[in-house]
């Protein structure tokens, strides 16, 4: 069983990427189980056709303890058999995430959620840092991370934040990193920009995907693309993508950068401008 | 001069007319007032509303993970039981045990603060580890967590490593770990994890041999250091040769020689390490020791059995026959004459107990049994609240009173005592057995308290006495016996207040 996860900012379509792919992957035969550690839910959806999926969390905190849960409750099965547990947390503004991603898993390792599988994928919001979000790459679990991000600034970012976790945990436990799936956003340059990227990261682009608004009709239908269009050219974007982390070999540590290599990257590909230090805290003339 | 203690000092009339002067800034409610409500509280209309609550617990009988963690590693040879979580964390434990077995606890603490819940506790750690060798000398670390550890997501396994890695602590140092949020389970789960954490790491890597033929019996969560004793006892009688896993006794219960020793007896860490290849294993109670027994089940392929807690008779039977199976040897003739005594005993007392209505709280394996041992002395349970106990303990408590011919009802799981006051004020008992928890319960309902059980910290040594095995059943036959006649003497209006008994 290999344990994946796909780490990323919010709203890099990190979601969308990984269900497609593993979509794509169960299609080949593979035995898959998606556990969602974001608290809006979401990394099911296209899988069960649901809008949200009863989460762990939520259930727990209706039922007073986790203990009371049992795993048919929080375990659903959606397209090509793919098993579905989203682990849910506190609204904005209370409680702590990062916990209800610890005891979800806890949870599902207890209750015996992690047999028969080729492979279990995690699903983890970016931008967060807290150990909680770290749960999924501690050792025993994810033993490669995959980096959703595009040639946007913030994104790119998050990825070399998400980098600096892995390393952390790379040291002392066995996980490492797969390689950076950049989910287009038209940027100019943006393919030399995340190989470049990649490569300070001491990774690889596993794969570019182009932008195509047939994944966003496919959304509206909260179905895959695999599955609404099969034999839609960005389907086989996806399959490409899946055969290509089946056959991922090339795990490694990753290298983060510092906040200045990081821009200077920017800098090199125009993504942000040479700050004039003459006119910093300098008010408009009126 | 002399200086009063408390139970004088606030009874002279200067407190007195001080606590009535406070009572204008307390706002407090008109006496009589207090005395309606209390007496409402008592009554029925409460009792549903008690029922009904939610989000509030009152008085819960048990205690949190660590604790049962602690208690765990006190029980290896030189093992220094180690928090990581805020000093207050290890206070309470170390207060709490001190109170209970009277003897000083030594545990530490990496002393997290505010600063490490925000950048997580890796050098709280590491300081931690390397000041603990330092200044006290242990033969292994055993690392539990506590609260706010856990909800920073602080990964002990890596942060260990990282503690190898740095040279902290030396690569052959044992320093097992076990997660143990305080806000999931109870200390009977704490103690589980923290054993099956010592196990797991002790015996890893290591070969299967041909076996040690040695028994491994795990007590499970137990305040009554006599236990230990007494279980090593009837082994010995038996001539097993055995491993208490783990073993406090001596640790919790030492002798004052007037020199103090940080770490006396335990389990030694050599045989622990072993336990793969024991020849089988024991656990005396099941809902402190399940993953433990899983561990030694699964991971080392041999036999393990888990027995009801050998309180009462049948019980200390069914400990013996299993101890007998499985090592081929008899059980001799004294023990059989000390059996034969305690069922003396318990003939001799019956009378006295057959058909008193008695109502229990504690540990789910410690009420089973006290339900066997009260069946075979004839009393009636007629309320039991167990605040850790589930829905398999429920069915076997009330399968064993069914036995009596009880109906279902009376079995309370996830309840706290606030919960035991309305049953027994509702539907009266005779007896209460429990921990000290519950004496206010009992000075509140006129009932006599049988103290069994953890924590026991308004009298004095009782934990120092069995109460498993035969010698267990005629203590607490005993100690119940003695209970009811007392209360009969101090009710007595002069009429029955016999000489004879």
């Amino acid at each position: 069983m290999r344990q994946i996860a796909f780490y990323g900012k919010g709203g890099i379509g990190k979601s969308t990427t990984s269900q497609n792919t593993l979509a794509a992957m169960a299609e080949i035969g593979k035995r898959i189980m998606i556990v969602g550690c974001d608290p809006k839910a979401d990394s099911t959806r296209l899988i069960l056709h649901a809008k949200a999926q009863t989460t762990v969390m939520h259930l727990a905190a209706q039922r007073g303890s986790v203990e009371d849960l049992e795993l048919e409750e929080v375990l659903r099965t959606g397209y090509r058999n793919i098993r579905c547990v989203e682990s849910g947390g506190p609204e904005p503004g209370v409680g702590c995430a990062g916990r209800g991603v610890i005891t979800a898993i806890n949870f599902l390792e207890e209750n015996g959620a992690y047999t028969d599988l080729d492979y279990v994928s995690y699903d983890v919001l970016g931008d967060v840092v807290c150990g909680g979000f770290a749960m999924p790459i501690r050792e025993n679990k994810a033993q490669e991370i995959y980096i959703v991000t595009s040639g946007e600034m913030m994104a790119m970012y998050a990825a070399n934040n998400i980098a600096r976790g892995v390393l952390k945990y790379a040291t002392s436990g066995g996980v490492r990193l797969g390689g950076l799936i950049c989910n287009s956003r038209n940027v100019d340059r943006e393919y030399e920009l995340i190989e470049a990227l990649a490569k300070r990261l001491n990774t690889q682009l596993i794969h570019f995907v182009p932008r195509d608004n047939i994944v966003q009709h496919a959304e509206l239908r909260r179905m895959t693309v695999l599955e609404y269009a099969p034999q839609s050219p960005q389907t086989e974007q996806y399959r490409e993508l899946a055969r290509k982390i089946d056959a991922n070999r090339n795990l490694t540590v990753p290298t983060p950068m510092s906040m200045d290599e990081l821009e200077e990257l920017l800098l090199e590909y125009g993504l942000i401008e040479e700050a004039d230090e003459t006119i910093v805290g300098v008010a408009a003339a009126r | 001069m002399r200086v009063k203690d408390h139970n004088h000092l606030f009874a002279e009339p200067e407190y007195r007319e001080l606590f009535e002067t406070k009572r204008s800034f307390e706002d407090a409610a008109d006496p009589a007032e207090a005395d309606r409500v209390a007496a409402w509280t008592r009554g029925g209309e409460y009792r549903e509303k008690n029922f009904a609550r939610q989000a509030l617990k009152v008085d819960p009988a048990k205690a949190c993970q660590p604790l049962g963690a602690f208690l765990a590693a006190a029980g290896f040879a030189g093992t220094l039981p180690f928090a990581h979580g805020s000093q207050g964390c290890a206070a309470y434990f170390r207060s709490h045990f001190n109170r209970h077995f009277k003897e000083p606890f030594a545990a530490v603490s990496d002393s997290m603060t505010e600063e490490a819940a925000v950048f997580g506790g890796l050098n709280n750690l590491l300081e931690g580890l390397e000041n603990a060798r330092a200044l006290y000398r242990p033969e292994m670390i055993a690392v539990c967590t506590t609260c706010m550890a856990e909800v920073i997501g602080d990964d002990l396994s890596s942060f260990i490593q990282n503690a190898r890695e740095k040279g902290v602590i030396p690569a052959d140092f044992p320093v097992p770990f076990a997660h143990t949020p305080s806000f999931a389970g109870s200390h009977l789960t704490g103690y589980d994890n923290m054993l099956r954490g010592i196990l797991s790491h002790l015996s890893a890597g290591r070969e299967s041999g041909p076996g040690n033929g040695r028994l491994y019996v795990v007590p499970g969560f137990d305040g009554h250091v006599g236990d230990l004793r007494e279980v090593r006892r009837l082994l010995a009688a038996m001539e097993v040769p055995h491993t208490l896993v783990p073993d406090y006794a001596d640790r919790l219960d030492s002798p004052l020689t007037g020199r103090y020793e940080l770490y006396p007896g335990g389990t030694p860490l050599e045989e622990a390490a072993d336990c793969g290849n024991a020849l089988a294993a024991v656990c005396l109670q099941r809902w402190s020791t399940q993953k433990t027994a899983e561990f030694l089940a699964a991971e080392r392929g041999r036999e393990v059995v888990t027995v009801p807690m050998p309180v009462g008779i049948r019980n200390t039977d069914r400990l013996l026959e299993e101890v007998r199976r499985l090592t081929g040897r008899a059980v001799p003739p004294a023990i059989l004459a000390e059996r034969g005594r305690a069922v003396d005993a318990m003939a001799d007392s019956h009378p006295y107990v057959h058909g008193r209505r008695v109502a229990l709280a504690g540990d789910p394996d410690l009420v089973l049994g006290l339900i066997s041992l009260l069946r075979e002395l004839g009393a009636e349970v007629v309320h039991v609240v167990s605040t850790n106990g589930d829905a398999a303990f429920t069915q076997e408590a009330e399968a064993l009173l069914a036995e009596a011919g009880a109906g279902p009802g009376a079995v309370h799981t996830g309840r706290d005592l606030w919960h035991l006051r309305s049953l027994v004020l509702t539907d009266p008992v005779d007896l209460l057995i429990g921990s000290s928890q519950l004496k206010w319960l009992a000075r509140e309902a006129g009932l006599p308290l049988v103290r069994v059980g953890f924590p026991l910290m308004d009298r004095h040594h009782l934990h120092r006495y069995p109460i498993v095995g035969y010698q267990g059943a005629l203590n607490l036959t005993t100690w119940i016996v003695n209970t009811v006649l007392d209360e009969l003497d101090r009710s007595s209006d002069g009429r029955n207040f016999d000489f004879i008994r």
